[in-house]
């Protein structure tokens, strides 16, 4: 039997979502009626609108999507006002104040504390600069990854900015497919580095060529079914097919359609292509495609770049991520910055503006890894543009441990997360930067703290993984973390072993710590850590993890779920200022 | 009235007359043999696959993962609350919970 979720698509979904939107809006949040509220919150995600958690009702998480994680000159300080203006809460978080935008691994910003009341102007205002919420979240076509630098970068096969966006323009606001029976997420990888990160999307194009009626093509290969979420990770599958960049689009159509018609819509949980490619087998998948989904014939598999490879990958050489300073192939540089966890202050975000307008082209880039690049950096306004003091805090060079630090939303907005996650990143990095060295040529490790089994800070694909969980400490039930070791991506991608369960948060760090000199000790010449763990069965790396209370102090050890928000003074569900009215005012309660 | 019973984002929340009543992510306290062999299990609520309602008392089908052991199971029928009146009157997490039995029954 469908689900509610598919009677409430079938009823209304997509396009015509915009203008009961605007309804609502204008009429106040208290105009939806109490009893179709699930409806209207799970269909508001198609455009960008997610409901925050328990305690912060009537108030919107916004995601902005732009393809490949492009925001063109003027749309990142269009973005930076709208926080100014919108996004600000009735309570401060102590580590980064209140107001921010949030940098995601799929190089999407999403904003906080959105009220209902204000989305038709803010929508106006995007789409003023060619920015767009549209199906940022939902049961559709998800915000297009890709080589964030394409067009611009020395590694470049391929321009996959340019498939990235015609599958954009060609699968947004498509009624075809705008109805899917999950989240359907793509990447484009145009690069021999991997930065598109294929491996964890429903449907990956990588860069290939093949040799087609004695010609060399240029184009891509595809895989299916990749995901990280609910225990089930899954690499995507090679489908054995080559498409030109011409035929891309059709096979990316076709393939969404096969999802479209033959993914699960009875039980959400078995929906993901992952679990239709399971069922099927990528010989079916790729039988199906050309059966039912192309006319013209598919081409096999052609000459990947795998091997080279080292995005995210651990034991590669290469660049690991974008931070730093690298040519383009205009001459120009780009500047990667590090944004830790994902999080710019809306006064810092300003100050990177001005400085992206000043000094360069004006356009920021946005990085899976959670970080931003400034593209077209002429080389003589190179130290001009870092002498500003806000690259000291979002810096071309930062501490390894803030450079591979990744965290999700966490207890502070998620419905999902089990433990608060990126104010605890912040202090963890702090901490490891102030107390632990890395050993000798480690000058990349990555940690990824994520709130739950949704993956949304993908653990299992760092050095070390960290997942919220909890656990009983002195009789009383804590946050706490499992931590699996050794995943990464590259050629031979690999998920972290989840080596050690249920620490409680505050010994985490001191975990990390003897790891590393575990690590050191016993590691073989300059074997990479990935490389380290893969030598080592699960127990080995147990025992090289020893929990232990430090001088770190984490001060969200309760049940930050409980609380209608983690950080107020009062923060108990009874004191929770929501729901509220547009200009802020709680909305009393009928009881 | 007849109550709206759902899961909803992903599993996060049992919704209850779209209200969401009962969040993932709480420690559960249940009794010996419910879900493992641990006296009382303390159970990690991970994700609500479904959602039921046996007389007045919503029961959830739920994943969770037990502190102690670490067994990680899915649980049938527990018991969240009650209906009472069309109100739903939640139960709390801490107090010790059994699992009901498909035709009503306790053990």
């Amino acid at each position: 039997m469908p689900t509610d979720v598919e009677h409430w698509k079938d009823e209304l979904y997509g396009t015509e979502i915009r203008a009961e939107i605007e309804r609502f809006a204008e009429e106040g949040w208290e105009s939806i009626p109490e009893d179709e509220r699930d409806a209207w919150f799970e269909r508001f995600k198609w455009f960008g609108l997610y409901h925050q958690r328990a305690g912060q009702e009537s108030y919107f998480m916004l995601r902005i999507g732009p393809p490949s994680g492009v925001l063109e000159p003027g749309q990142f300080r269009r973005i930076v006002e709208i926080a100014d203006e919108f996004s600000r809460g009735p309570a401060e978080n102590p580590e980064f104040g209140n107001g921010w935008l949030d940098v995601t691994t799929r190089q999407a910003i999403q904003l906080h504390w959105i009220r209902l009341e204000d989305v038709p102007e803010i929508f106006d205002r995007l789409e003023d600069v060619g920015l767009s919420t549209v199906q940022a979240c939902g049961d559709s076509w998800r915000n297009i990854v890709g080589c964030p630098v394409a067009g611009k970068d020395k590694h470049e096969h391929v321009d996959a900015g340019a498939l990235a966006t015609e599958l954009n323009e060609t699968f947004k606001q498509n009624e075809a497919h705008s109805n899917l029976p999950r989240k359907w997420k793509v990447s484009v990888t145009g690069c021999d580095e991997g930065c598109g990160q294929g491996d964890i999307n429903d449907l990956s194009f990588e860069p290939a060529e093949k040799e087609i009626d004695g010609e060399t093509v240029t184009g891509y290969n595809v895989r299916v079914g990749g995901g990280l979420s609910r225990n089930e990770p899954r690499f995507a599958r090679n489908i054995d097919v080559f498409t030109t960049p011409e035929q891309a689009v059709d096979v990316a159509g076709g393939l969404s359609a096969l999802f479209r018609d033959h993914g699960d819509r009875e039980n959400r949980y078995n929906a993901r292509m992952k679990f239709l490619v399971d069922e099927w087998g990528p010989e079916n998948v790729r039988e199906t495609l050309q059966a039912d989904y192309v006319d013209f014939e598919l081409e096999t598999a052609g000459d990947d770049l795998r091997e080279s490879y080292s995005y995210n990958a651990g034991d590669a050489d290469g660049k690991h991520d974008h931070v730093g300073i690298h040519e383009q192939v205009d001459g120009n540089v780009y500047v990667g910055l590090n944004v830790l966890v994902g999080r710019i202050g809306i006064d810092d975000a300003y100050e990177i503006a001005d400085a992206a307008e000043a000094y360069a082209s004006g356009e920021v880039r946005l990085t899976q890894r959670q970080n931003i690049i400034l593209t077209d950096v002429p080389e003589e306004n190179l130290d001009t543009l870092l002498a500003e003091p806000v690259f000291e805090e979002y810096s071309p060079d930062p501490h390894p441990f803030q450079r591979g630090s990744i965290a999700c939303t966490g207890t502070e907005f998620c419905s999902l997360s089990i433990v608060e996650t990126k104010n605890r990143q912040v202090r963890y990095a702090r901490w490891l930067k102030e107390n632990v060295d890395l050993p000798d040529g480690v000058e990349d490790f990555h940690i990824h703290l994520s709130g739950c089994t949704a993956s949304c800070a993908q653990p299992q694909i760092a050095d070390v993984s960290l997942r919220g969980m909890k656990t009983r400490k002195n009789g009383e039930p804590v946050e706490a973390l499992d931590i699996g070791l050794g995943g990464g991506l590259g050629e031979s991608p690999q998920f972290a072993s989840w080596v050690a369960e249920r620490i409680p948060a505050d010994e985490v760090p001191g975990a990390i710590a003897t790891l590393l000199e575990n690590f050191a000790a016993a590691r073989d010449g300059d074997e990479s850590f990935r490389e380290f763990v893969l030598e080592r069965d699960d127990d080995e790396l147990a025992d090289l993890i020893e929990p232990e209370e430090t001088d770190y102090d984490d001060p969200y050890m309760h049940n930050t779920k409980r609380t209608w928000y983690p950080y107020a003074e009062d923060d108990g569900l009874d004191a929770s200022p929501a729901p509220a009215r547009a200009d802020g005012t709680p909305i009393p309660s009928d009881d | 009235m007849s109550i709206a019973l759902r899961t909803l984002d992903d599993g996060a929340w049992i919704s209850i007359n779209d209200s969401r009543q009962v969040s993932v992510s709480d420690v559960w306290s249940l009794t010996t043999g419910a879900f493992c062999d641990c006296s009382p299990a303390y159970v990690l609520l991970e994700a609500f696959v479904d959602v039921d309602i046996d007389g007045s008392i919503v029961v959830a089908h739920a994943i969770g993962q037990c502190l102690e052991c670490g067994t990680r199971d899915s649980i049938e029928r527990l018991p969240v609350g009650r209906i009472v009146n069309d109100d739903f009157y939640p139960y709390d997490p801490e107090g010790v919970q059994w699992l009901v039995e498909p035709d009503g029954d306790r053990p």
